[in-house]
């Protein structure tokens, strides 16, 4: 599975950043940005969809490619 | 320190007596609410409940005028009417600078930027200062906020009593914003007297806000101009450096940030820590659950985020704006309901239960769109240090006088007065 991050949604709350460090990155001025491509690894899916429940700009989505 | 228009100025020109507030009582919440309603003050959440089942947009002539969404889809939506819902004039009541001379209006364009600021002022006043609170940026200040709770804490636990918003909660931001900035943190209770004049008591006295407004724009100038000519390490000094687009004032704009900092970081993240602590204060099972667990902290603060939200944000519409079945008229005034939106049964499950283990919860406490909270990040620090640091040193308390704690609300709600018992302990 693959996370995807709509950085022109994102408005730097870095909620995604504090539960997920192994998933996303944030930028000097608080823009998330996916590592690895956006691969999640299998022992991170929960996490991952965390991070998706947890966007106040609803900005990342979990997708199966 | 810098000479400065404060040093000049004697101690009794900075209390302040709280203005009454007369209101006449609330009929109907839908048409005619009001934000300084007893009752609002003290708990919100019943009245958004009710407002957001039969009428998500509600209405009032009071105060100025203002509409109050409490639906978190509402209030995700308004927030990206920009600029036509302008942040301009983000106060939820506005300020009455035509009562007085010309010339003796505060400058326009000093204001807060980015909060009060459109694009494109916005944007690159944004810029200037979001680099200091990235959360790699905001962890190096965490020794020096948990150096000062513990301190703090020092002064008080051999009473086995203190008041946990004035004696900790109102301590603490103003005096990790006074080192951020490089001003002298023995300014902090004058600090948080003015931002309460201008935020808290202000709101109904228009004499009050524009008094405290022209202490911190004056102390303000004094201190960017006297880094114009000695620049230090600070974030002062720093901002002054930063590329600006030209023909800008270097030093209004650094004022103006300056200002927002001050203004912003200050009785917002007091009012977080006083309530995540009157929370704990006066819920035992709570209290019990985190002082025995803390890989809770993260989840419980965002959980006293989402509950206890202080921050409500104005916006005012430039022209017509139709909304969902409502026309907002031209220069009427949106609150942004953040708090509201935080109990929308929508998005939240269970939302008047308060779960330090929440996982799934996406509130909006710090807002939604491009003015989403710079600071949130030293916020949240902030509050990790100052509820780590009690519980570390006081893990067992509670409500010392339930009907004693007074609530301030408007724009930023949370406990003034916060009386808390515990068994006496020692300083370090």
């Amino acid at each position: 599975m693959r996370i995807r991050i709509d950085e022109d949604a994102c408005q730097g709350h870095n909620r995604c950043y504090a539960l997920a460090p192994e998933l996303v990155d944030v930028d000097d001025y608080g823009t998330a940005h996916v590592l690895n491509d956006g691969v999640v690894p299998d022992e991170l899916i929960d996490k991952a969809k965390l991070i998706v429940d947890n966007c106040p700009e609803y900005a990342i989505e979990l997708t199966d490619d | 320190m810098s000479d400065s228009t404060i040093e000049s100025t004697s101690e009794d020109d900075f209390r302040i007596e709280p203005p009454v507030i007369n209101t006449p009582p609330v009929e109907d919440w839908t048409s005619d609410y009001d934000i300084f309603d007893a009752d609002y003050i003290t708990d919100p959440v019943p009245i958004w409940n009710d407002l957001r089942g039969q009428c998500p947009m509600a209405k009032t002539e009071r105060w100025g005028g203002s509409w109050l969404p409490t639906r978190h889809e509402d209030l995700q939506a308004l927030a990206k009417i920009v600029p036509e819902l302008s942040s301009t004039d983000p106060l939820v009541v506005s300020a009455r600078d035509d009562d007085r001379p010309e010339d003796d209006r505060a400058p326009e364009g000093l204001a807060a930027p980015p909060i009060t600021a459109d694009p494109p002022l916005h944007g690159w006043t944004r810029r200037m200062i979001l680099p200091t609170f990235s959360p790699k940026a905001v962890a190096t200040y965490r020794p020096y906020t948990e150096e000062l709770c513990h301190q703090l804490i020092d002064g008080f636990i051999a009473e086995g009593r203190c008041d946990a918003a004035q004696q900790y909660a109102q301590q603490i931001p103003p005096r990790v914003i006074a080192h951020l900035l490089g001003i002298d943190p023995d300014k902090a209770d004058d600090f948080t007297t003015w931002v309460r004049g201008v935020l808290e008591f202000g709101l109904y006295d228009n004499n009050i806000r524009v008094k405290y407004r022209d202490i911190i724009r004056d102390f303000l100038f004094a201190e960017v101009t006297d880094r114009v000519e000695n620049p230090r390490d600070d974030k002062l000094t720093e901002y002054l450096a930063l590329d600006i687009p030209e023909g800008v004032d270097r030093v209004r704009v650094v004022v103006g940030i300056a200002n927002l900092l001050l203004i912003a970081g200050i009785d917002t993240t007091w009012s977080s820590i006083g309530s995540a602590l009157f929370h704990f204060g006066s819920h035992p099972d709570d209290r019990r659950r985190l002082a025995a667990d803390d890989s809770l902290f993260p989840t419980a603060i965002e959980e006293m985020l989402r509950y206890y939200s202080p921050v409500t944000m104005a916006r005012v519409a430039l022209e017509d704006v139709e909304y969902n079945g409502v026309t907002i008229k031209e220069g009427d005034k949106v609150l942004m309901n953040f708090p509201g939106a935080n109990h929308d049964p929508e998005v939240f499950e269970n939302p008047e239960q308060i779960q330090i283990d929440r996982e799934r919860n996406r509130h909006i406490a710090f807002g939604s769109g491009i003015h989403r909270c710079a600071g949130s990040n030293l916020a949240r620090l902030e509050m990790d240090v100052a509820l780590r640091v009690w519980f570390e040193r006081i893990p067992d308390f509670e409500l010392a006088d339930p009907n004693g704690i007074t609530w301030a609300g408007g724009q930023v709600r949370g406990p003034r007065v916060l009386p808390m018992k515990f068994e006496a302990g020692q300083p370090r």
